[in-house]
C-alpha cells in the first residue's frame, strides 16, 4: 500500500496549520478586509501592497453596510506564509481596518466571479457559442444578428476555462469583477448560530 | 454644551482641549483664519519655524522629551510637501505628531488651484493615518480622532488637511469627551500564557540578554522603571538599540553597551552567543540583525511589540508578546515573583565572565592625538564637563552620531533625541530647538556634522527669534565621514563628492545670525572651549575642527553577522564583498 501523499499545508480543511512557517513555498491566500467607508481607505489599502512589494492577483471592493458605514474588500494575494502572515499583520494594524480574515486559512470558504463575456460570429461558431453557453449556464443578456454578450458567475477557473473555449469562436472583449468571498458556514458568527 | 463657531477657531479650541501648549509653524495663505484665531488668543504658544522641514522636527524633539504629542501647523502645496521628510522620520521611529495643513477651498479641489498639492494622497505613506476634512461640523471631531490615533497604540504622525473654506464656515464644536469612541483601540495587555512561557525563559536561562528598543521608551517612564526593575531583580544583562539608549542607565551594573552596526563589541557578542534573547520594544532593524541567516543562532527569543507587523517581520520569534511594554513587564515581573524569583544563577556568573571577557578587548579605544582633536575625544570631554546637568542631546546623522551613542552616557529616558529609522541628516538642530522649548532651564546640545548641520541650518534664527539657548556642537571634520568610511571599506578609497568644500566661517555665521561663534582645533584649549559654551546663555554655534579622516569603529560591515565585527582600521583590508557593497 502506498503511503498517503499528503503535502504540508495543503488543505486548508485541517484543525491544526501544518505550513511550515519558513518554506519558501508560494501560496495563494484570499483576505477579507472590512473597513471604513471612507475616501482614501482603498488607497491607504493599495498603497500597502504595492510599498511593501506584495502582490494582488484580484481586488473587489464595494460598500456592504451603509448604515455603519462598512466597505468589504475582497483581496487574493501570494506570497510565503511568512508575507503571508505579515500582510495579514500589517492590514489589521491600519487605522481604518476593523477586520482581516485570511479565508483560506480559516476554514472552507466559498469564492465567485462575475464575468461578461462579448462573442462575435455567425453561422456555426454563433450556434456551438450559445450551445456551450447553456452548458455552462452562462446567460445572453444583449444580442445582435452578430455578436452575444454572456453573462456569468463561478469559480475563476470556471471562468478561465468558459474563456479558453470561447476564444476560437470570436471572443472579442472580457469583463471580470475579481473574487467575492465568504467563509461556509456560521464558525464566525457563533451569535447567529 | 457644544457652541457654534468657525472651523478656524474650532482647531484652536480643540488643541487647547487637548491640552496643546506650542505649536511649530509657518503661515500662508490656505490657513490664514487659523493664524487670525492664534494671534487673538494666548494659550497656545506658536514657534515661528523658518522652513516647514524644521518645524516638523522641533515637534519631533518637542515629542521625544516630553512623551507628548508635536503639533504642527504649515499652509497647503509646498508648506504640506516640505513637512514630508519630518512626517517620514516621525513614522520610521514612532514619534507621535500632530500634523494641520491648509489645503485650497474645497470647491477648487482638483482645479490646480495655486498652493494646491494631493496633500493626503502625498502624504498617506509617511503617516499613521491623515484625513481631508470637508466639513466643518466634522472637524473638531476629527481633531480629537487625530490625537488619538497619535498616541494610541504604536505612536506616529497623523494629518488633518483642512481647506480653507472649512476653516471659514460655522458649525458646532464637538468637545474632547463627547466624541464617537472610535474602534481604533490597539490591544495594550500582553497574553498572560505567553508571558507565562516568557518567565519560563527567564527561569532557565544561562545566557540571557535584554534587548531593549524605542519602544521601551515610548511606552513612558514606567516602562524604563520595570525595565530597571527587571533587570536588577533578575541580573541579566541590557542592550539597547541607538532608539532606546536612556532606557537603561548607562552607569548602571547591567549594562552592556548600544548594539549593531556600531555597537560596542560586548553587546553584539552577547546577541550572537545568547541563549535567551527577550527583545523589548525593538524590531530587529537591519542595523541590529546584521546578516540575518547568522543572526544569534543558538537562541530562543521572545518579542515583546505592540505593533503585530513588527513581531515575525524579520526575525521568527519563539514567544511573540503583543502589548505595551509598561503592561507586559509588570505581569512579568508579577508571573516571576509568584514563581519564586527564580533565575539560573550558575550559568548567569558563567556569562556575565564571559561578557567580561569581551569587555576586557575595550573595543572603544582609539588612538588620540596632542596634535589634532580626535571626534571620540571631543565627545569624552562633553561628556565630563557635562555630567550631572540636566542634560537633552539631540544629533544629526552620521558617524558624529555613533560616536555620541558611543561615548555619552544616558542615565534617563527622553533625553537622546536621535534620527533613527530614516536617517535624516538635518534632523538635530530644529529637534534641538523642539526640545529646549519644552524644557526652557534644560542644558540642550545637538551633536552635529558640519554638513548634516548646513541642511537646516536657517533654524538659527528661529532660536534667536524664540531665545532657545542651543548649544550647536559641531564636529567638523569637512567631510560627509560616513559617507568616506564607505567609500574607503567599499569602493576603493575613490572619494566621490564626500568633502565638505566652500564651508562656511562658523563663527562669522554665529555673529551673522547674533549667536555666539566658537572655533576649537587644538586638543589643549578644548575643555576651555567647551566651558565656554556651557557658561554661554544664548546659542552658541561651536566649530569643532577634528581629525578628518577618522573611521567609525567597531563596525559589523553589512552581510556580515554579529561576530565577524571590525574593531580597528588594521581589521578593515578587503572585508566587505560584493555581496556587502550592494547593501547599504
Amino acid at each position: 500500500m502506498s503511503p498517503l501523499n499528503i503535502k504540508k499545508g495543503s488543505s486548508s480543511h485541517s484543525a491544526y496549520d501544518l505550513r511550515d512557517p519558513n518554506a519558501e513555498v508560494i501560496e495563494s491566500h484570499t483576505l477579507a478586509v472590512i473597513v471604513d467607508n471612507e475616501s482614501g481607505v482603498l488607497a491607504r489599502v493599495i498603497g500597502l501592497f504595492s510599498g511593501r512589494g506584495y502582490n494582488i492577483d484580484s481586488l473587489t471592493v464595494a460598500e456592504v453596510d451603509h448604515e455603519g458605514h462598512r466597505s468589504r474588500i475582497t483581496v487574493v494575494t501570494r506570497g510565503t506564509p511568512q508575507v503571508i502572515d505579515q500582510i495579514e499583520a500589517q492590514l489589521s494594524r491600519m487605522v481604518p481596518v476593523h477586520e482581516v480574515h485570511d479565508l483560506t486559512a480559516e476554514g472552507p470558504s466559498v469564492q465567485r466571479e462575475l464575468a461578461l463575456f462579448k462573442v462575435a460570429g455567425k453561422g456555426d461558431a454563433r450556434i456551438e457559442a450559445l450551445r456551450l453557453a447553456e452548458i455552462f449556464r452562462a446567460n445572453v443578456v444583449d444580442s445582435t444578428l452578430v455578436s452575444f454578450v454572456f453573462e456569468m458567475t463561478g469559480t475563476p477557473e470556471k471562468i478561465d476555462a468558459f474563456a479558453d473555449l470561447m476564444r476560437p469562436l470570436g471572443l472579442v472583449e472580457i469583463a471580470r469583477t475579481g473574487i467575492a468571498a465568504l467563509a461556509r458556514g456560521l464558525s464566525n458568527f457563533p451569535d447567529a448560530s | 454644551m457644544t457652541k457654534a463657531m468657525t472651523g478656524a477657531r474650532m482647531v484652536v479650541q480643540a488643541l487647547k482641549d487637548q491640552g496643546v501648549e506650542v505649536v511649530f509653524g509657518y503661515p500662508g495663505g490656505a490657513v490664514l483664519p487659523i493664524y487670525d484665531e492664534i494671534f487673538q488668543q494666548n494659550d497656545i504658544r506658536h514657534v515661528l519655524v523658518r522652513h516647514e522641514q524644521g518645524a516638523v522636527h522641533m515637534a519631533e524633539g518637542y515629542a521625544r522629551s516630553t512623551g507628548k504629542p508635536g503639533v504642527v501647523l504649515v499652509t497647503s502645496g509646498p508648506g504640506a510637501t516640505n513637512a514630508v521628510t519630518g512626517l517620514t522620520d516621525a513614522l520610521m521611529d514612532s514619534i507621535p505628531l500632530v500634523v494641520l495643513t491648509g489645503q485650497v477651498p474645497t470647491f477648487m479641489i482638483g482645479t490646480d488651484g495655486f498652493q494646491e498639492a494631493d496633500t493626503v494622497g502625498i502624504t498617506r505613506p509617511c503617516t499613521k493615518m491623515n484625513w481631508l476634512v470637508k466639513d466643518t461640523a466634522k472637524l473638531s471631531e476629527t481633531i480629537h480622532q487625530a490625537f488619538h490615533v497619535a498616541m494610541k497604540g504604536r505612536p506616529g504622525p497623523v494629518l488633518v488637511d483642512i481647506p480653507k473654506d472649512v476653516q471659514f464656515a460655522t458649525a458646532d464644536y464637538t468637545p474632547k469627551d463627547r466624541i464617537r469612541i472610535t474602534h481604533y483601540q490597539p490591544k495594550t495587555a500582553g497574553d498572560p500564557d505567553q508571558i507565562a512561557r516568557l518567565v519560563e525563559m527567564i527561569e532557565t536561562a544561562e545566557r540571557p540578554i535584554l534587548y531593549t528598543g524605542g519602544g521601551v521608551i515610548n511606552s513612558g517612564p514606567r516602562a524604563s522603571q520595570l525595565l530597571r526593575e527587571l533587570t536588577a531583580a533578575t541580573g541579566f544583562p541590557v542592550t539597547s538599540t541607538l532608539m532606546g539608549l536612556g532606557a537603561y542607565p548607562a552607569s548602571g551594573k547591567n549594562w552592556v553597551g548600544m548594539l549593531g552596526m556600531h555597537g560596542l563589541y560586548e553587546a553584539n557578542l552577547a546577541m550572537h552567543g545568547c541563549d535567551v534573547m527577550i527583545n523589548i520594544g525593538a524590531r530587529f532593524d537591519d542595523r541590529i540583525t546584521g546578516r540575518i541567516k547568522d543572526f544569534s543562532p543558538r537562541s530562543r527569543k521572545a518579542h515583546i511589540d505592540i505593533d503585530p507587523s513588527s513581531i515575525n517581520k524579520v526575525v521568527r520569534v519563539d514567544v511573540p508578546i503583543l502589548g505595551d511594554v509598561t503592561l507586559v513587564l509588570e505581569e512579568t515581573l508579577r508571573q516571576w515573583k509568584a514563581r519564586g524569583s527564580k533565575t539560573n544563577a550558575a550559568g548567569l556568573a558563567k556569562w556575565w565572565r564571559q561578557i567580561g571577557e569581551w569587555r576586557a578587548v575595550k573595543c572603544l579605544t582609539y588612538r588620540n592625538s596632542d596634535k589634532v582633536i580626535k571626534p571620540q575625544y571631543a565627545l569624552e570631554r562633553l561628556e565630563a564637563l557635562t555630567k550631572g546637568r540636566d542634560r537633552y542631546i539631540t544629533t544629526e546623522v552620521g558617524q558624529h552620531q555613533m560616536w555620541a551613542a558611543q561615548f555619552l552616557g544616558f542615565e534617563d529616558p527622553n533625553r537622546w533625541m536621535t534620527s533613527g529609522g530614516l536617517g535624516t541628516m538635518g534632523y538635530g538642530l530644529p529637534a534641538s530647538i523642539g526640545v529646549q522649548i519644552a524644557h526652557p532651564e534644560a542644558l540642550v546640545i545637538n551633536v552635529a556634522g558640519e554638513a548634516s548641520w548646513l541642511m537646516n541650518m536657517q533654524e538659527m534664527g528661529t532660536a534667536m527669534q524664540f531665545r532657545a539657548p542651543v548649544k550647536q556642537f559641531i564636529l567638523n571634520n569637512e567631510r560627509l565621514g560616513m559617507v568616506r568610511q564607505w567609500q574607503e571599506l567599499l569602493h576603493g578609497e575613490r572619494y566621490s563628492s564626500s568633502w565638505s568644500e566652500s564651508l562656511p566661517d562658523f563663527v562669522k555665521l554665529a555673529e551673522a545670525f547674533g549667536c555666539k561663534g566658537i572655533k576649537c582645533s587644538d586638543p589643549r584649549h578644548l575643555d576651555d572651549a567647551i566651558m565656554e559654551m556651557l557658561d554661554y546663555d544664548g546659542p552658541v554655534i561651536f566649530d569643532c575642527l577634528v581629525e578628518k579622516h577618522e573611521n567609525c569603529f567597531p563596525m559589523i560591515p553589512s552581510g556580515k553577522p554579529h561576530n565577524e565585527m571590525l574593531l580597528g582600521d588594521a581589521d578593515t583590508q578587503g572585508v566587505i564583498g560584493s555581496k556587502g557593497a550592494v547593501l547599504v
